[in-house]
């Protein structure tokens, strides 16, 4: 082992209790920096995964359709104009068969639904609801919102002249599975449906608003036939969502927006999370790097005279100054090695004391390898530069000044 | 024999440039032969720990010439003192200044671990047979604090000699040690110095110390008495 190994080792073994401090406090804070942001992350999937319970990750549509100019701008006349926006109507998307099969392609994306999608009216006895039209390939939208996993009744099966309505729908119409309502859309075409099931999304609004039905059903109530308005999908990381969206935008033209878009308070918070998360984090190095220079500072007027005859017997100031980064770069290294330990237990013990309403843990178990590599390198990387101040002090004692008053 | 130590006109100020510019050494020269065993004496501020720190290179001087070993130290850098310092020098002072840390076979090897940067068995065996020669064979696993102020001073010494330098400098080696332990500590020295060869610089108050030397060197006043030179 190279002289200032030996050095920096044996220093820190004899100086038993400087040394258990010191770890000790480096380990909390590196455990405390892996814990909360484990927490955090758990935190924001947990969330995110709830509200994309009921949403798609990107959703695509046909561009919207923009006002045509009528008055040419001709040289230097200059025209006052009040455009006024186009009234937007249902558009299905050009080729949608095609474009499905060129999002399946796309990196990240898991799953794909078209659905055609409008408003309408339901009627049962002399009861009428407004309503959204939820055109959809039953197996492919249940890989987007789990439909089936949300029945409170019957069962989620939408054959030709059968839908699936929401709780609060049913109980405005007095209807129950078995029975048949009466749909017209807005393009004024009218259906008969039986329910052949009930849903529950956990959002009021949805409960009320859909009813889920065949897309050959939407396509000819809202006069599409074989067109979609939308296709919705899934991605397998959801925080990559916007960047698909983007992908999709520049490469078909077409409009997708991620839920990112959609629910921009929801990203807000994330945002704010991360920086509450991201502020902690430093502060917890400063603490952590104050500490070890306080206590190497503290060991290093301790040592004077050691450092002194050291110098005396040939060793240079460049390598006493190593004797101490080398002491700084262990307190780190064994700080991050405990503190990753300390963090597993505390993160695993999370995952049992902290549960969701439905008894879900709120963060898994584990934590990702990549928390662990980065919390060493920066806890090492942080031991060291907290002993460069010890160490340069080091490296500049006078040898005589510190033999003379032995 | 060759000279092992040369000053010419070797001067030493404090607080250069300063209204409290201080001279304490006025113009030393002095040779000591290889092998030599030799005593610094004079009272207490006459400039004799000043002087050994300029021949130990822990100072440089503010004039004059000083070689060790034929190299003159003025054409050397910082880290050519200290590669000279930790292989032609070795110290011994009246304060052991040993490594606590370590026990007293690891501090007799600590001069030949830094210069060679890591410990091989040739580096332990010679620490090994420098502290049977001090009569410590049986405490070369014991840390400085288990060991009496004589035991101490005897590890240092073997330290001293650690990396067999052709010149050791002692501090008042006996300093703080009972008359009859001191005296087995200025007869290790005389022993190291006949075994050995290396010279001896000896600073010391000790007036029965100074006369068992071959040589006395007296310095009053910043300047060596013309009768010792």
């Amino acid at each position: 082992m190279p002289f200032e190994w030996i050095l920096a080792l044996r220093f820190l073994r004899e100086g038993r209790m400087q040394t258990a401090l010191i770890m000790a406090g480096t380990t909390v804070g590196v455990a405390v920096i892996i814990f909360i942001t484990a927490l955090m992350n758990g935190l924001q999937a947990s969330l995110a995964t709830r509200t994309l319970s009921t949403q798609a990750h990107v959703s695509v549509r046909a561009p919207d359709d923009a006002p045509t100019p009528v008055l040419e701008r001709a040289g230097a006349t200059s025209v006052v104009a009040h455009i006024e926006p186009r009234v937007q109507r249902l558009r299905s998307i050009d080729q949608w068969q095609r474009v499905t099969r060129e999002l399946v392609a796309l990196p990240h994306v898991v799953d794909v639904s078209p659905i055609t999608t409008g408003s309408g009216f339901a009627f049962r006895g002399n009861a009428s609801k407004s309503i959204a039209l939820m055109g959809v390939i039953p197996e492919r939208y249940d890989r987007i919102v789990k439909v089936s996993d949300k029945l409170t009744a019957g069962q989620f099966r939408v054959g030709p002249g059968e839908a699936v309505i929401g709780i609060e729908l049913a109980r405005d119409l007095g209807a129950a599975v078995g029975d048949r309502i009466r749909i017209l859309s807005s393009e004024n075409r009218d259906d008969v449906f039986r329910l052949t099931g009930l849903f529950d999304l956990g959002v009021k609004d949805l409960n009320r608003r859909w009813v889920i039905m065949p897309l050959r059903s939407a396509q000819s109530l809202l006069d599409l036939s074989g067109g979609v308005t939308h296709i919705d999908l899934t991605v397998d990381d959801i925080f990559a969502a916007e960047d698909v969206a983007t992908r999709i935008v520049s490469q078909t033209g077409l409009t997708a927006e991620s839920w990112m878009a959609i629910n921009t308070q929801l990203l807000t918070a994330f945002k704010n999370q991360n920086m509450t998360t991201r502020t902690v984090r430093v502060f917890m190095l400063l603490i952590v790097a104050l500490g070890i220079a306080s206590v190497l500072v503290v060991s290093v007027v301790q040592k004077q005279r050691e450092i002194g005859i050291l110098r005396a017997m040939g060793a240079s100031p460049r390598r006493i100054m190593r004797v101490f980064l080398i002491q700084g770069g262990i307190v780190g290294g064994s700080g991050a090695l405990l503190g990753s330990g300390l963090a597993t237990l505390m993160v695993y013990g999370a995952s049992f004391a902290l549960l969701q309403d439905d008894g879900s843990a709120l963060i898994s178990g584990r934590i990702e390898a990549s928390y662990y590599l980065t919390a060493a390198a920066v806890a090492v990387l942080t031991g060291l530069l907290a002993a460069v101040a010890p160490a340069r002090r080091a490296a500049k004692m006078d040898p005589v000044e510190a033999i003379r008053y032995g | 024999m060759a000279d092992i130590l040369r000053l010419e006109a070797v001067r030493k100020s404090y607080n250069v440039g300063m209204p409290i510019e201080t001279e304490v050494l006025h113009g030393i020269d002095l040779a000591l032969r290889a092998g030599e065993f030799a005593a610094l004496i004079g009272p207490s501020g006459s400039g004799k720990s000043t002087l050994l720190h300029l021949i130990g290179l822990l100072e440089r001087p503010t004039a004059g010439r000083i070689l060790i070993a034929g190299r003159e130290i003025d054409a050397l850098d910082e880290a050519g003192m200290t590669e000279l310092r930790g292989r032609t020098l070795g110290f011994v002072f009246q304060f052991h200044h040993l490594l606590p840390e370590f026990t007293a076979l690891e501090n007799v090897m600590m001069p030949a671990l830094i210069d060679q940067g890591r410990a091989t068995r040739a580096m332990r065996e010679r620490a090994r047979g420098l502290l049977a020669k001090v009569g410590l064979a049986d405490a070369l696993d014991k840390k400085p604090s288990a060991l009496s102020g004589g035991m101490q001073q005897r590890v240092a010494i073997a330290r001293a000699l650690a990396m067999n330098p052709p010149l050791v400098l002692a501090d008042e080696p006996t300093g703080n040690l009972d008359s009859h332990t001191a005296d087995d500590i200025f007869a290790l020295l005389r022993e190291f110095n006949r075994a050995e060869g290396s010279a001896f610089l000896i600073v010391t108050h000790d007036a029965r110390l100074a006369a068992g030397c071959d040589r006395r060197i007296e310095l009053m006043d910043g300047q060596l008495l013309a009768a010792t030179v």
